[in-house]
């Protein structure tokens, strides 16, 4: 792998463009609008092509204003079209941003041979060729496009630092921003002007389709990191910036393998984006996968502990005093958790909770308090549950058995106020 | 009211579009006009003599009638942008199934190979949206975003390096992206026929059963039908269409033809079979006239010009539709809007003789002789505009339910008393419904019974009538508070 300073203004150029991308793009996450970002991004061909056709040239700020123009634009059609014809989001967009692409393709290659506007450099972008294209700045080179980004990610920061409550409450709550005087549809306006001159800007470097990726995917990896907005938003940025730095590896060293020369990096940092995306899925600590597996797995085994701490204490309860101890497959069979109770058995006896010898188990002095407990909250459950809702049919041992396994001692001392302090169960057996 | 100011600003900004679109022409466009075809040129694409051309309408329209039918199942079960998702999702199977095919057979451009490959990743992309939807917290918007540009992205890395290979001859791949109609052969065509006759056949034999799943999924479910096996059916007949519409018209367009004919029909009719049928036309005649006039013209892109003649249809759809509209709605509220400035009138009107002469009927008629009321006094009355006043009184004269007393003096017609005590009945009927039942302050019901009076029908007046006992069916309930009419006269 040969790097260069080119394969470094690459990757500085594809990591602003995809960090000013995916800053807005936590919102549109948020909002339910992820799409609205693809249909903006589609939308704006005809404004790039009309305001090429217009000034002649490539001059970027007239193709900001054009795109800006034709993506907010489409922003309000479908929102008008939405409340006008009671067609659904989806559809109403789906109308609007293909249509705008058609008229874009069409003015594209009207103008195709006197313009050097080519429609697959706008779909998936030039990034290759963004370094040949500089400013001269303090003997600095600097890609043109590196500068337009930066500057796109100085002016989203900017928006997102300066209204950062707004944009939390419009997002979250948009009715109660109404309430407090926040001005719900602006925000949304602004945000969706932003969202297309992140869009242009972003452009030349990753493309239309690819700009998707960069606005939507850091977003929505970020948002299965962490439930804090603060903590998505700097998340999404480092994502962002490191499917950059991944994508153009991915791009000059993964064609390698196949004896090929390179493939195109904008492609590769949606692929890195996607990579980074399918890991978060299934490994992210708590809404992962795998780790709400995990959190399942860990909770069940806790309900089965308890059910053999309070099969035990009754078990004890019952017995005339002196009698062998429970056998551990008789446990095993009455807490119908399969083999997930030796398990737990195991553990139980490894924390001294319970006794294990040749004869089965028992409780020791410390799992018997915990026992008592888990006991006394299930029968406070039942006399509550009785009493005081009505519920006394034959099933409310089962709920009693459910809320065991989540009342604490201050519920515990709040149910035996509600109970009226009983000293019996619904069942008459003795309450610990 | 908020309806039609959206109106108004979509009006201008289409305005605004229309303008640019007319500089850009006069600015750059107008050096390379269109070169309209001559009448011989017309004459042999309308009789379809050409046969590349035959081959190609005939595909289109067939396609369009094939993406109508489906697209509007797709549309009613509100996933019309999965589809977008599901197209995009197509470019890695594309290029994965001719780099495959070049290292088996040297030659990559086998359409029904490169096809299988779109199915197939059309159909991971599906399974993908619905894996992100079930298994964490994000909603479909952003399963849809992630797969469409991940998926795409896979697509144009593996493009490159389908280009980057020696052998193969990648250079027509491209054309899956925008389509190209215009190439399509034989083989191309009748491959389209194929696949639109068979997802239409389906279409029409499984009619209820996909529209049970599309209205009701759960009442389906509980009817004991195999849901889950119908939406995957039906989004397979979707990956179908999309598939062999990408040749024709290109992925990222290939949404629009199952997406805007239904929408467009939906603005028709309520009754799903003649949506379904409209749709399908509107399809297939999109696709006949887009193929039609690309044919003429030979720098227009077909697939862009057959879903701009989509639009076109969706547009005057939108304006001109039956069911919904905007020239009806836009007729209808200003019907409503006319009447309740009539009754708004003829209770005014009734309060005033109200408060002057009493109810009762003896004596009513000299009273009112007495007692009518000018312009100025009526138009006082409320906050109405000049304008409106002089519309709704010139058009309850004309119905005979107001007459001229004297020069400048209004008072009731038998029959128009009869309406305004219906009218008045209505008002107060719901007033006290607020006042005991909702606990509104009898000071701010009026505004609320003005809002529901004019849509109360029989049946429900006949309710409120059951629910307030106090209120004797025929009489004339009291207001409970100060009228307009009489806070003129003190």
């Amino acid at each position: 792998m040969d790097w260069t300073v080119l394969d470094s203004w690459i990757v500085v150029t594809g990591m602003l463009s995809a960090m000013s991308c995916a800053l807005l793009g936590n919102y549109l996450v948020l909002r339910r609008m992820s799409m609205m970002g693809d249909a903006i991004s589609h939308a704006v061909l005809p404004g790039l092509a009309i305001a090429f056709l217009i000034s002649g040239s490539r001059d970027s700020l007239t193709m900001m204003v054009g795109a800006v123009l034709i993506g907010v634009m489409t922003a309000f059609l479908v929102e008008a079209i939405q409340k006008l014809s009671g067609l659904d989001r989806g559809a109403s967009m789906g109308v609007i941003f293909t249509t705008l692409f058609a008229l874009g393709l069409i003015l594209i290659r009207q103008a195709a041979d006197h313009v050097d506007l080519d429609p697959g450099c706008v779909l998936y972008g030039a990034i290759e060729l963004t370094p040949l294209d500089v400013y001269e700045w303090g003997g600095l080179e600097i890609p043109r496009a590196a500068v337009t980004n930066a500057a796109m990610l100085l002016v989203n920061l900017a928006f997102v630092l300066a209204f950062y409550k707004e944009l939390k409450i419009t997002s979250f709550d948009p009715a109660l921003a109404t309430t407090i005087g926040i001005n719900a549809s602006g925000m949304h306006y602004v945000l969706m002007t932003l969202v297309a001159a992140t869009t242009i800007a972003a452009f030349e470097s990753v493309g239309s389709i690819l700009v998707i990726a960069m606005l939507i995917v850091p977003g929505a990896a970020a948002h299965l990191l962490t439930d804090r907005l603060a903590r998505m938003l700097a998340l999404s940025l480092v994502i962002a910036g490191l499917s950059a730095v991944f994508g153009h590896i991915g791009a000059i060293t993964v064609p390698g393998w196949f004896g090929l020369r390179d493939t195109s990096t904008a492609g590769m940092m949606a692929v890195a984006a996607g990579a980074i995306f399918v890991c978060v899925f299934f490994f992210a600590p708590h809404h992962g996968v795998t780790g709400r597996a995990f959190n399942r797995i860990l909770l069940s085994m806790r309900i089965t502990r308890d059910d053999i701490l309070a099969f035990l204490y009754r078990f004890q309860e019952l017995a005339p005093e002196g009698s062998p101890p429970v056998s551990a497959s008789d446990v095993e069979n009455a807490v119908k958790a399969g083999s997930a109770a030796r398990l737990v058995m195991w553990d139980l006896v490894r924390r001294k909770y319970v006794d294990r010898s040749a004869e089965g188990l028992s409780l020791t002095e410390e799992g018997r308090g915990l026992a008592r407990s888990l006991v006394r909250s299930h029968r406070l459950w039942e006399t509550y549950l009785c009493n005081k809702m009505g519920f006394c049919a034959e099933d409310v041992h089962y709920s009693a058995h459910r809320l065991e396994h989540v009342t604490d001692k201050a519920l515990q001392d709040q149910l035996v106020e509600e109970a009226g302090y009983p000293f019996q169960d619904p069942h008459r057996k003795t309450i610990p | 009211m908020n309806g039609m100011g959206i109106m108004r600003r979509a009006g201008i900004c289409a305005g605004l579009l229309v303008i640019s679109a007319g500089r850009a022409w006069s600015g750059g466009l107008a050096e390379h006009a269109l070169e309209w075809p001559s009448g011989a040129e017309l004459l042999r694409v309308l009789t379809l003599q050409d046969y590349n051309t035959r081959v190609v309408i005939i595909g289109a329209g067939l396609l369009g009638l094939a993406a109508g039918l489906i697209g509007t199942f797709l549309l009613l079960r509100k996933r019309a942008l999965l589809s977008d998702a599901l197209s995009h999702a197509t470019l890695p199977g594309i290029a994965l199934a001719f780099m495959l095919m070049v290292a088996i057979w040297g030659d990559g451009k086998h359409l029904l190979g490169l096809i299988a490959g779109a199915a197939v990743f059309s159909v991971l992309g599906t399974g993908s949206v619905m894996l992100i939807q079930r298994h964490s917290r994000l909603k479909d918007d952003a399963a849809l975003g992630i797969v469409l540009s991940v998926y795409f992205g896979l697509g144009i890395a593996l493009m490159g390096l389908a280009t980057r290979m020696e052998s193969g001859n990648a250079a027509g791949l491209s054309s899956f992206i925008y389509g190209k109609t215009a190439s399509m052969v034989f083989f191309d065509a009748l491959l389209i026929g194929a696949a639109a006759v068979v997802c239409i056949l389906f279409c029409l034999l499984f009619f209820k059963e996909f529209t049970l799943v599309c209205f009701d999924a759960a009442y389906a479910a509980s009817q004991g039908w195999p849901v889950g096996r119908l939406d995957f059916f039906m989004m397979a007949l979707v990956v179908v269409v999309t598939v062999i519409g990408l040749q024709a018209v290109g992925l990222i367009l290939v949404v629009a033809l199952l997406i805007i004919p239904p929408s467009a029909a939906r603005f028709w009719t309520e009754r799903l079979r003649s949506m379904l049928w409209l749709s399908g036309a509107f399809g297939a005649l999109s696709g006949l006239v887009g193929a039609g006039i690309s044919a003429l013209m030979a720098n227009l892109p077909a697939g862009a010009v057959i879903v701009l003649t989509a639009s076109l249809l969706f547009i005057l759809s939108l304006t001109f539709g039956t069911a919904r509209g905007l020239v009806r709605l836009g007729l209808e509220r200003r019907r409503l809007r006319l009447k309740i400035n009539r009754e708004n009138l003829l209770r005014e009107l009734y309060e005033w003789f109200e408060t002057r002469c009493g109810t009762s009927d003896p004596g009513f008629n000299e009273c009112q002789l007495l007692n009518a009321p000018g312009r100025p006094e009526l138009l006082s009355l409320r906050a109405w505009t000049p304008a409106h006043f002089r519309r709704s009184l010139r058009e309850l004269q004309s119905a005979g339910l107001l007459k001229k007393i004297s020069s400048d003096a209004f008072g009731f017609t038998p029959e128009g008393l009869a309406k305004a005590q219906a009218v008045v009945r209505k008002h107060r009927l719901w007033e006290t419904y607020l006042i005991t039942h909702a606990d509104i302050a009898p000071g701010n019901v009026d505004w609320g019974a003005d809002e529901i009076e004019h849509v109360l029908d029989l049946d429900l007046i006949a309710t409120l009538e059951q629910v307030l006992t106090a209120t004797r069916p025929a009489g004339m309930p009291q207001s409970p508070h100060e009228l307009a009419a009489s806070e003129r006269n003190v």
